[in-house]
């Protein structure tokens, strides 16, 4: 009793010193208040170091949302297309498949790094950027105030480093089980200098020639990369599925998925590396990341349910596989409009995407007779069109007034015009993709070869291209 | 003497193997195979693309059995093995020359 009598005491002791020291506290941080010749100057010091600290924090806060995006979109390339495309081919053509997605992240990261960043976000040109930035020169701790006023220039450019490594990996989904890995590494080196980084530009660029808020001419919207990366890669894969023909024993031979489970995993880490893809696309964490997280989610849930229906329908069963393709061309297509669209529209986007892509590669692609192994074509280039178009008729100013306060942005503010541009974007985008990929592919063909011959495509691309195995189910 | 194959569905082989062991069956051997007889397998979808998957997994018991034994243990595999539907197998019996127990050599019956 007697000690907790003291306890109390000392407790109140303690108080009686504290309380009139934190009581003086904020007077006594300005001392020099009534000695100061102009109380004013004073204020407007206080201010001004005010609004450092508020941007400081804002600063902060966007950095770190960013960052995580950044990492976030380079989970999609790996483990996440790696698992997905792994999946989707034959035992033997395991390795080959990933390491086409994982050397993409060594071998653009390189070349963003070198010149790659600078020629798609340097200068003001119309089709292209220029060298200001070659080897990051002038990329630091400061904001591109261009692209994004509250984030360090060198996340900004990591952040976009992670959207050109995936693009080419998209592509290998099409040429899967047949492409040399010599061939692959020139063709994409190639490809990123010829497509990926003038249409990066001409997109998002400053001064790029279909760029939506930095001055374009045809303003199209692309929020996260429905035309520069969705379109781009699909559309290019299904020139090269074209242009190296048929598997060997396509399409008699049956060639089933060796494991529907590491697709799994793939597809639902691209469903959660979206979140960083096309919220991250905002730029910043305010409430426009969170309408596109919102958007986007929407958009995979009710693709998921569109391709899903679709197979019901046609074949008595919902499958997996028809699941996960499902959620990943929702994302596809939900990635132009993800930053312009309400929910509802969302919604709607997925479910139009789900049901088109489930078209395009059960009905079309067999009509046609390409073989698009993994569907990079219809489930991206598919895809990709489709958002790009329907981005057109549901962008509304409410969220997202890219044109300026109270301008209509899509076609449900009345402005049908918007929908052109979309088309011209597409257009250009897949005339683009088209042009310059038959260009690259003739070079490759030329110096390194582009398809493996027929002896090693029936071996497997993992012993005659890397000299291992998947499994080695001996051991 | 009497060598006992018989091809069965994966599904009743825990079933089979412990009816076996109640009406004294003491050795066995099981290979994990796939192959078909009348129903010819399913068709699996993948993204439109059907295939006809022809070669099932079954599971294949090997024995060989002295001859007082073998009435029990067909009569045994034919009720635990059975679901009534196709694709259930089949038994084969066949003669057996010799038997040969490697570690003693023993021979005939008494090496079972």
């Amino acid at each position: 009793m007697k000690r907790a009598v003291l306890c109390c005491c000392l407790l109140l002791g303690v108080l009686a010193v504290a309380v009139p020291l934190l009581a003086q506290a904020p007077v006594a941080s300005s001392p020099a208040g009534p000695s100061s010749p102009d109380p004013s100057k004073d204020l407007n010091e206080k201010l001004a170091q005010l609004d450092q600290r508020v941007a400081a924090a804002q600063s902060a806060g966007d950095n770190a949302w960013m960052l995580t995006s950044a990492a976030l979109v380079l989970m999609m390339t790996g483990p996440g297309l790696a698992l997905f495309y792994g999946g989707l081919v034959r035992r033997k053509n395991t390795l080959a498949i990933m390491m086409q997605s994982f050397a993409m992240m060594g071998l653009i990261t390189v070349l963003w790094a070198l010149v790659g960043y600078s020629l798609a976000f340097g200068g003001d040109g119309k089709f292209i950027g220029d060298l200001s930035h070659a080897f990051l020169r002038g990329v630091g701790a400061a904001p591109n105030p261009d692209y994004s006023a509250t984030i360090p220039q060198l996340t900004f450019m990591v952040y976009q480093l992670m959207f050109a490594v995936i693009t080419p990996a998209l592509i290998t989904g099409a040429t899967a089980e047949r492409m040399k890995f010599s061939g692959t590494v020139l063709f994409m080196t190639l490809w990123f200098f010829v497509v990926y980084v003038p249409l990066a530009h001409m997109v998002w660029g400053k001064g790029g020639v279909l760029n939506a808020s930095l001055g374009g001419k045809f303003p199209c919207l692309d929020f996260a990369g429905g035309t520069v990366v969705h379109i781009s890669s699909g559309v290019s894969a299904l020139v090269c599925a074209l242009y190296m023909g048929k598997r060997v024993g396509y399409p008699k031979q049956p060639m089933p998925p060796h494991s529907l489970v590491l697709s799994f995993i793939g597809a639902c880490l691209l469903w959660v590396g979206w979140f960083g893809f096309n919220a991250g696309s905002a730029l910043a964490a305010g409430g426009l990341a969170s309408s596109a997280f919102v958007a986007t989610h929407l958009g995979a849930a009710a693709a998921a349910f569109g391709w899903s229906a679709a197979e019901w329908l046609n074949n008595g069963k919902a499958s997996a596989l028809g699941a996960i393709s499902g959620a990943v061309a929702g994302l596809v297509a939900i990635t132009p409009a993800a930053g312009f669209v309400r929910p509802m529209p969302a919604l709607l986007i997925g479910l139009i995407a789900g049901a088109f892509c489930y078209l395009m590669v059960t009905k079309v692609k067999a009509i046609f007779g390409y073989d698009d192994a993994l569907d990079a074509f219809g489930v991206h280039g598919a895809g990709g069109t489709i958002g790009a178009l329907l981005t057109g008729i549901f962008a509304q100013a409410v969220v997202n007034p890219i044109f300026g306060d109270g301008k209509p942005v899509g076609a449900r503010d009345g402005h049908w015009g918007q929908v052109g541009n979309q088309l011209i974007g597409i257009l250009f985008a897949w005339g683009f993709a088209l042009v310059g990929t038959i260009v690259i592919l003739k070079i490759t063909d030329l110096v390194t070869g582009f398809r493996v011959s027929e002896e090693h495509e029936v071996e497997g691309l993992d012993i005659t291209q890397h000299g291992e195995e998947a499994y080695y189910l001996e051991s | 003497m009497m060598k006992l194959e018989a091809i069965i569905q994966p599904s009743r082989f825990e079933s089979v193997k412990d009816a076996l062991r109640e009406v004294g069956i003491e050795g066995m051997t099981v290979t994990e195979v796939r192959g078909h007889g009348r129903q010819k397998g399913h068709t699996e979808v993948y993204r439109g693309r059907e295939y006809t998957v022809d070669l099932l997994p079954k599971i294949k018991l090997e024995m060989v059995l002295p001859d007082k034994l073998v009435n029990t243990v067909v009569d045994t595999i034919l009720k635990t093995a059975k679901t009534g539907k196709i694709g259930d197998g089949k038994i084969f019996l066949s003669r057996v020359e010799e038997a040969i127990r490697i570690r003693n050599e023993e021979r005939g019956e008494s090496a079972l």
